[in-house]
């Protein structure tokens, strides 16, 4: 049984097109790598499946438990359990990031404030992060690892069933990688299904990923097992799956 | 508890035209319309029992009317017609109102179902309550009486205060500055006056809540708050309509002298209905090292012009100025500050934030003025403005002059939009436009926020939520 099935999907921004021609197959509970250099089309993938409008669906199909959710809203989607954790999340001046959570946790747990307040102090603690970010604005003057910790904490209270990440690694020190990888496993190991995006393989060091598959001028052009990382690594894009 | 029920209620409302509903017509003693004469002027005059200086007041301030141009600046205002306006309603009372009963049951429900009643028992250290023309209820608390303070009807101030309402009276805000200020003296009617005596503190806010009730009504209430010497008040001004067919004309105008050491806080929340026209007049003087911290916030009305002012007149004076205003919609809010330095060592600070949402028009005209001799005196400005889609825009006239060399003036201004990104990646948390937009919105006004009580801050971000909400705001 299949989580997510990605059919020969065309993706339009505007006039241009940026996927031509995706497809895999998520299994339940696996965990997937999509690889491929800067400006390939992986973090296109990423948002159409979460819903993105700029991005438009010109063909080919994205089923989520057996659903076609091409119509959905961002919101159904999130609620139906695919969770994006964004590249450049935002920053909204004034909402302290405690009422955010327990905003989200209102609208996809329907936990009431205090309920939700608990739940995400425990969880702050879990993850060993830092519980005076709480009463910080959302991800203003943050830096590129605070922003990422952050959205790794919004998927653990979320337990989405599909995690999408998208470059969880980019602009990240070392300490705050570490943090990622642990959330990202405990996640795996606990059934979830990832479908992560990188182009460094840095955080695959701390990661076993079932599946990789390598994406080039939007299209893909090789899937295989965990040794594909090694190989890109040593040779580089140029040397896995002919455009 | 009765109290919890009643705010409750408020806040799971719809909207707050909702809470109060159309307009029912109620008894009237008196009436006053059409065009605006010595007649009318006199013929007010006559029944408010006023001494002869207060009613020459308003000759004079009637000629200035007539002889002042209509200002550059006013546009959106076609439907004002002056002349078939009802320039003044009294209401049928009891002769002594002590008490919420004591009023006719339609306007005392008015106040209850906007929560009056309660705020004022739990929170409050006194509130004057307007209904159209008049100040219809009118209570401070007797611990606060015996501590000297004075807060009356304008009205019975005159008559019983004579020689301290005359010594500020129109200081502040003199008629003849523009047309509607002049036709302001000519017809005020209602409001407060409030006096706290030296070195007074006064723990707890008084609050002046004003309604229009009638259609083609025009108000003109008057507050006046003198502070003397090392005193301390925080005065709130709330203002709401029921729905009507056509429009109200508020002309209303707040005179503030904040002596020697005084601090005075005056917020405004206004709700008006959006038929209503919305003209202010607002301006303090401030003294050696007295303080005066307006907050404005603008969210009803279909038009609203208003600039708290601040005369920085002695040395040390401070004053800050929060502005807040929404424009959800067809509407027009064309606001600001003024800050005028004169003493030595004076500091201003403005703090403008508009947003603008759905075809609204935000516009800020600010004025700092820092004249020769102000010495070290410094003013900063900031203005953002938020726009929330396409469709809507704002505009900033700010007008700087600084005549004194060892004075500074800093001024900044940003504009924001909602990004198709940011909009999404609140979707993405499962936080719908309408709300992600109230949640921005708080976001963006919440530093001015922090500055309220927590009944008014629930209440406002409420109004906010339904300003977005798919039911409530826009129509």
């Amino acid at each position: 049984m299949f989580m997510l099935k990605v059919e020969n999907l065309h993706v339009n921004v505007g006039d241009r097109e940026i996927l031509k021609g995706v497809g895999f197959e998520l299994g339940s509970g696996e965990l997937h790598v999509v690889m491929g250099p800067n400006g390939s089309g992986k973090s296109t993938l990423a948002l159409t499946i979460a819903g993105h409008p700029r991005y438009k669906v010109i063909d080919g199909r994205i089923i989520f438990e057996g659903e076609d959710i091409a119509g959905l809203s961002p919101e159904e989607r999130v609620k139906r359990g695919i969770f994006l954790s964004f590249q450049h999340p935002v920053e909204v001046e004034g909402v302290k990031i405690i009422q955010f959570l327990q905003r989200i946790l209102k609208n996809l747990k329907g936990l009431d404030e205090v309920g939700a307040y608990d739940v995400i102090f425990n969880a702050v603690q879990e993850l060993g992060l830092d519980e005076s970010m709480l009463s910080r604005f959302l991800n203003v003057g943050f830096s590129g690892g605070e922003r990422k910790k952050l959205e790794m904490l919004q998927a653990y209270l979320v337990r989405p069933k599909l995690l999408i990440l998208d470059e969880p690694d980019s602009g990240v020190d070392v300490d705050s990688l570490k943090v990622i990888a642990g959330v990202i496993n405990k996640l795996h190991e606990e059934g979830t299904s990832i479908l992560l995006i990188t182009h460094y393989g840095r955080i695959l060091e701390h990661l076993r990923p079932n599946r990789v598959h390598v994406i080039k001028d939007g299209r893909l052009v090789t899937s295989g097992g965990p040794d594909l990382v090694k190989t890109i690594e040593e040779k580089g894009f140029a040397a896995v799956g002919a455009v | 508890m009765i109290e919890h029920t009643r705010l409750e209620e408020i806040l799971k409302a719809g909207s707050l035209e909702e809470i109060l509903g159309t307009a029912v017509p109620y008894p009237k003693e008196i009436e006053l319309k059409g065009k605006i004469t010595r007649d009318t002027v006199e013929e007010l005059s006559r029944i408010k029992n006023e001494p002869e200086w207060m009613r020459r007041h308003r000759l004079r301030a009637l000629e200035l009317f007539e002889k002042l141009p209509m200002p550059k600046w006013v546009i959106g205002v076609e439907e004002l017609d002056l002349d078939n306006l009802i320039l003044y309603t009294k209401p049928e009372l009891q002769n002594e109102v002590k008490d919420w009963d004591d009023l006719p049951e339609n306007i005392r429900k008015t106040f209850e179902r906007l929560n009056i009643p309660e705020i004022e028992k739990k929170f409050l250290s006194g509130l004057t309550a307007v209904f159209d023309s008049e100040s219809v209820y009118s209570q401070l608390k007797e611990e606060f009486e015996k501590m000297g303070i004075i807060m009356l009807p304008m009205e019975e101030a005159v008559r019983k205060y004579p020689d301290l309402v005359k010594k500020y009276f129109g200081k502040v805000f003199p008629a003849g500055e523009h047309k509607f200020s002049a036709l302001h003296h000519a017809l005020w009617s209602g409001g407060a006056f409030v006096y706290i005596p030296k070195g007074v503190k006064v723990p707890f806010p008084i609050e002046a809540f004003f309604v229009i009730g009638s259609a083609l009504e025009g108000q003109f209430e008057h507050t006046l708050l003198v502070a003397d010497e090392g005193s301390y008040v925080h005065f709130i001004e709330g203002c709401s309509a029921p729905m009507y067919k056509g429009f109200s004309f508020h002309d209303g105008m707040v005179e503030i002298y904040a002596h020697k050491n005084a601090t005075v806080k005056f917020t405004t929340i206004q709700n008006w209905s959006r038929n209503v026209i919305n003209f202010n007049n607002k301006r303090a003087i401030i003294e050696d090292n007295a303080y005066v911290e307006w907050i404005e916030g603008s969210i009803g009305s279909k038009v609203t012009y208003t600039y708290p002012s601040s005369v920085l007149k002695g040395d040390g004076a401070r004053t800050a100025q929060y502005v807040v205003s929404l424009s959800n919609g067809p509407f027009l809010k064309d606001t600001g500050a003024k800050s005028i330095h004169i003493g030595k060592n004076t500091s201003s600070k403005i703090v403008s934030k508009s947003i603008s949402a759905n075809g609204g028009i935000n516009i800020y005209r600010g004025l700092v003025r820092i004249a020769k001799g102000a010495e070290d005196s410094t003013a900063t400005v900031s203005c953002d403005s938020l726009i929330l889609d396409g469709e809507s825009k704002a505009y900033t006239y700010p007008h700087n002059q600084n005549d004194e060399p060892s004075a500074s003036i800093i001024h900044e201004a940003t504009t924001g939009r909602l990004s198709e990104d940011k909009l999404f990646y609140l979707n993405a948390r499962g936080i719908k436009e309408e709300e992600a937009k109230s949640l921005i919105v708080l976001g963006f006004i919440s530093d001015i926020l922090e500055g309220l009580p927590f009944e008014y801050v629930e209440v406002l971000k409420k109004v906010i939520e339904l300003e977005f909400s798919e039911v409530g705001g826009v129509g």
